[in-house]
């Protein structure tokens, strides 16, 4: 029993990485109706921005956190301008194939400069307020050690992933957005200027996978092929969860990673699949997903 | 052009000269079919390609009236991509030897294709020991490592170090299982015990609850049957759980010198593996290592892998010209290679025995603590080393019919 | 919105009689690589990717549907020939047949289920149907996981076709290509084709007209999916192996790269694409370590600047369908 316990958190830290990246399309897709299938390539780059601040700048994981998602969500930002937003009327089906393009150029370019067995990153050792060594080290929970750097994963992108939600429900700016996505020409006409939103939007989606890549950094090896796979597992989710609403792609995000979790404990030799055959469920008994407005 | 005529010329001088009725064919080309750009670039790569041409300039056969010309392809880990470059190669571009051929999808691939066409491989870079068991071939000859030798050398010297309960965390496909089942093998034959086995499936990029059942089993050793980015994401995060300072020791059972590099020593410190190279382990390899990261593009030291490929061309540039000429008949230059003793800086004396498996020594290694290390790349303690002779699989298990029994 | 491909030129007798002439030039071509000292192999493996583009094609350029999973046709019939010709030791006409009836099998199963979504969720759903099928490949034992399976006899197809004579191997590759070609013409120009066009064009429309649309693209879906398969089998003779590259998603990616730099819904275009794509890599393969940037960069450039791809934009220039 206690072991399962432990394995339920362990899903819980798997499930925030989801969350994040799963809410990131989610609010890209809301506005600009495109698959952004360089999402894996913009969260490798937020870790490998982390790397660089660190080792070209001396600049830590704390600043690393603020600083690289703005860095690599202005570095969308130029994305969109300059190539996503000549999609605009054409078929979705474009966007998906320019941003696998994007994703191509951008792993490869890492690859060739960066080599593929990656880089280091270690868990920050400060501020050191008593016996804490920044997030070094663990508790003991009694059922488990639980690294802090895990707790902090949990709870920090919990955090984002409710702020997010609250910026687009409940603010003002985020209902100029939802208005946007469903009537653009009035919302214009409201003296609106709706392509900076789009670009503004798509930038917000970038930089949470570059906020989920500096938070990975630590845990996991700075490998230009990090989210390479992590992305078809994110899609999974997406398409489980359905990118109708943003509250719908954070806790299928979380709850996915929870299961996984459960699998890797009861029968590891599924827990690469069980995200897979889980949506081929779903899309047997409710095609438009859990919670998605049909396509 | 120019340059070809008078080699040709002066070969043709010299075999006259000789006194040779037949005018003896000095050309020979080197085929460096490799991972350019994929996971496993850092290991072989432009480094092997750069060891090949260390290899043809450091042999002296140029002077003697030889052509060698090499040629590098990137065969993307690809089997079918790897054939074709390797058949085109033999077929058109008339390529007299392969070497690194990493990956052993395309290692066994191109190995049938080397026996069909009757070439030459030096393979320096795949894991497989199928390569001189089942598979084995009179055209091949696996220089460097093989999974049998890695489970062998790290899963005895362990034990005999006082690791004798294990844990095993195991990638979930046939190599993994083969890593594991070599090396379990070994340690039970050594006197140890297996407690337990999890395993992940490849890929992963969190490994936090199989170190956490790992960290339960309160084995002494923890045992990595996997390789690439799945063991360098387990090092990390069992750093993180604290399973080394928390007593237990870490095993890699494939695992590389650049692997070690890219985590640095904070993490990989305290780590065990096998090797059968490493650039400071004596005057020999210290200035080859040296000469080499100076042409390299990162100044990265030389891997096993690349090593291989400069000391198995060395004894293969050795036997083609004892031969004197006419290097194209795949089968007879190998029959000579085995002949031979081996003896180059890199890998010390060995053989080459009747299946094409190189025998020199393993050594176990321990990663240092960073306070210990000088400087880069200082990274490795010898903890003990097996000798040539019982770091292999023994003839009297090989199932490779150019055996005789 | 503008659809993925370039209808507006109408298909008419003079249009089919191009397509045929155009048809008739590439077999005659094709016919004479082995006298012209072109490397054979290299031409083999670029034709059963043309064909697998070409299956592709159909059920995105007539469909509308973007697969990102087609790899799994093309491994899946190549692991099943494979363990046919090699275990079990049958001839290569009934391998051919075991491949094929297995990408079938696969293809109404996925097919079934992707179907039920569709534009982007479609895409997303066979690109992680296909991943889970690659993890499956990946444990299973008679794949022999990363080694995959190698050294497949050739065999002597019908008892005659010597297939380790590269020349001969070659002109049975062609036969089939051809022959999977002309099916796929057929298709697209028979009465299914034209619903599948009209389903493309606007589904509702087409319901509203009593067609049974879902039944219509999982038919194409199958159709195509089998096709693919045709061409994994066909490939396993050339390569003399089946690996996991043939499942991976980035063998998906390329197939969908082909066909957009030939041409999404040309006929003729998957096959131009094949060609480049698999004779760019052959050649980049000294380059290293760029393949993949290149890759995506003509990927960015078709999508910006090149949306008919080569044979496309051939022919909205000389206004015929090709």
């Amino acid at each position: 029993m206690q072991a399962l316990y432990a394995q339920l958190l362990v899903g819980l830290i798997n499930g925030s990485f989801y969350a994040l990246l799963s809410l990131g399309l989610a609010v890209i897709f809301g506005m600009l109706n495109i698959i952004n299938f360089a999402h894996g390539a913009l969260y490798m780059m937020g870790a490998f921005t982390a790397y660089f601040l660190l080792h070209l700048t001396g600049i830590g994981y704390w600043w690393a956190l603020l600083i690289a998602p703005i860095v690599v969500g202005i570095f969308g930002m130029v994305l969109e301008r300059t190539m996503l937003q000549w999609l605009a009327g054409l078929d979705h089906l474009y966007g998906l194939l320019l941003t696998f393009g994007i994703a191509l150029i951008v792993q490869g370019v890492f690859q060739n400069y960066f080599g593929s067995s990656g880089l280091p990153y270690a868990i920050p050792d400060y501020p050191q307020i008593g016996e804490w060594r920044g997030l070094q080290g663990g508790m003991n929970l009694g059922f488990m050690f639980l690294p802090v750097y895990r707790g902090w994963v949990v709870i920090f992108s919990l955090v984002v992933c409710l702020a997010t939600w609250f910026l687009i429900e409940k603010t003002r700016l985020g209902a100029y957005l939802r208005a946007a996505t469903e009537n653009p020409t009035l919302v214009r006409a409201f003296g609106i200027n709706v392509p900076r939103m789009i670009t503004l939007t798509y930038g917000l989606g970038v930089g949470l996978a570059a906020l989920a890549g500096v938070l990975s950094a630590p845990i996991n090896q700075v490998r230009p092929l990090m989210g390479a796979d992590l992305i078809i597992v994110v899609f999974a989710v997406v398409v489980i969860g359905g990118m109708g609403s943003i509250m719908g792609s954070i806790i299928t995000g979380f709850a996915l990673g929870v299961i996984e979790g459960l699998t890797k404990y009861f029968y590891p030799e599924a827990s690469n699949t069980v995200v897979f055959v889980l949506m081929v469920l779903v899309l047997l008994v409710k095609p438009t997903g859990l919670t998605g407005r049909a396509a | 052009m120019k340059q070809r005529i008078s080699a040709l010329l002066l070969g043709t001088a010299l075999a006259l000269a000789a006194g040779g009725a037949m005018a003896q064919d000095k050309t020979v080309k080197i085929g460096v079919l490799t991972d350019n750009s994929g996971l496993y670039s850092d290991l072989g790569g432009a480094g092997s390609t750069l060891a090949a041409q260390m290899a043809v300039e450091d042999s002296g056969l140029a002077a003697k009236g030889w052509k060698i010309d090499i040629v590098s392809a990137d065969h993307q880990n690809k089997p079918d991509i790897g054939t074709t470059i390797a058949r085109q190669w033999i077929d058109v571009e008339k390529v007299d030897i392969f070497v690194d051929v990493l990956n052993s999808g395309v290692a066994l691939a191109v190995n049938n294709l080397v026996k069909e066409k009757n070439a030459v491989m030096i393979n320096t870079g795949a894991a497989t020991s199928d390569l001189t068991n089942t598979q084995c071939s009179p055209n091949t000859i696996h220089w460097v490592y093989d999974t049998y030798m890695l489970a062998n050398s790290t899963g005895q010297a362990l034990v005999k170090a006082g690791g004798d309960t294990w844990y095993f965390l195991t990638a979930d496909y046939a190599f993994g299982h083969a890593l594991e089942r070599d090396t379990a093998a070994v340690v039970v034959k050594s006197g140890g015990k297996v407690i337990g086995t999890v395993r992940h499936p490849l890929n992963s990029s969190d490994f936090s609850s199989f170190l956490l059942q790992a960290q339960a089993s309160k084995a002494k050793i923890v045992g990595m049957a996997n390789a690439g980015g799945d063991t360098t994401n387990t090092i990390k995060q069992a750093a993180e759980f604290g399973i080394v300072s928390g007593g237990q020791k870490l095993a890699g059972l494939l695992l590389f010198i650049n692997d070690v590099h890219s985590l640095g020593l904070k993490v990989a410190q305290g780590l065990n593996f096998t090797e059968t190279f490493y650039w400071d382990l004596n005057d020999g390899t210290r200035a080859f290592s040296k000469r080499f990261s100076e042409r390299m593009k990162n100044k990265a030291m030389p891997s096993m892998v690349q090593a291989g490929v400069y000391s198995g061309l060395i004894h293969y540039f050795k036997t083609i010209d004892a031969m004197g000429g006419n290097p194209h008949d795949g089968v007879k230059v190998v029959a000579k290679m085995k002949e031979a003793p081996t003896d180059d800086p890199l890998f010390g004396k060995g053989t080459i025995r009747a299946d094409g498996r190189k025998l020199h020594p393993a050594y176990l290694f321990e990663v240092k603590k960073p306070a210990e290390s000088k400087g880069p790349w200082d990274y490795y303690k010898l903890v003990g080393t097996t000798p040539a002779d019982q770091a292999f699989r023994p003839l009297s298990e090989s199932a490779c019919p150019l055996v005789k029994k | 919105m503008s659809a993925l491909t370039d209808d507006s030129i109408p298909v008419t007798p003079r249009a089919m009689r191009d397509e045929m002439i155009v048809f008739a030039a590439m077999a005659v071509l094709l016919g004479l690589v082995p006298l012209t000292g072109i490397y054979p192999f290299f031409v083999m493996q670029a034709l059963c990717f043309a064909l697998l583009a070409c299956a592709f094609n159909l059920l995105i350029g007539y469909g509308g549907l973007l697969s990102f999973g087609h790899a799994m046709f093309l491994g899946t019939a190549g692991y099943c020939s494979a363990h046919a010709l090699k275990v079990w030791g049958v001839s290569p006409e009934i391998g051919i047949v075991v491949g094929i009836a297995g990408a079938a099998v696969l293809s109404v199963v996925t097919g079934f289920i992707s179907i039920r979504r569709q534009g982007i969720y479609f895409s997303m759903i066979t690109l992680a149907l296909s991943q889970l099928l690659y993890f499956i490949y990946l444990q299973a034992p008679f794949t022999h996981g990363e080694d995959g399976i190698q050294g497949i006899p050739q065999g002597y197809l019908f008892g005659i076709f010597n297939l380790a004579r590269p020349t001969v191997l070659y002109y049975v590759v062609l036969a089939g290509f051809l022959g999977g070609f002309l099916l796929i013409y057929r298709t697209i120009n028979s009465p299914f084709g034209e619903v599948l066009k009209a389903i493309r064009e606007n589904e509702p429309r087409a319901i509203s007209l009593g067609y049974k649309t879902d039944q219509y693209k999982l038919l194409a879906f199958i159709l195509s999916g089998t096709i693919a398969g045709f061409a994994g089998s066909l490939k396993v003779f050339v390569a003399q192996n089946a690996s996991l590259t043939d499942v991976h998603w980035t063998m998906s990616g390329e197939i969908v790269l082909m066909t957009l730099v030939g041409g999404l819904g040309t006929i003729f275009g998957p096959v131009v694409g094949a060609f480049v794509i698999i004779a760019m890599q052959q050649y980049l393969a000294g380059f290293g370590q760029w393949v993949t940037v290149i890759q995506g960069v003509i990927f960015v450039a078709c999508v910006l600047t090149f949306r008919r791809g080569v044979i496309g934009e051939i022919a909205h220039y000389f206004r015929r369908s090709l």
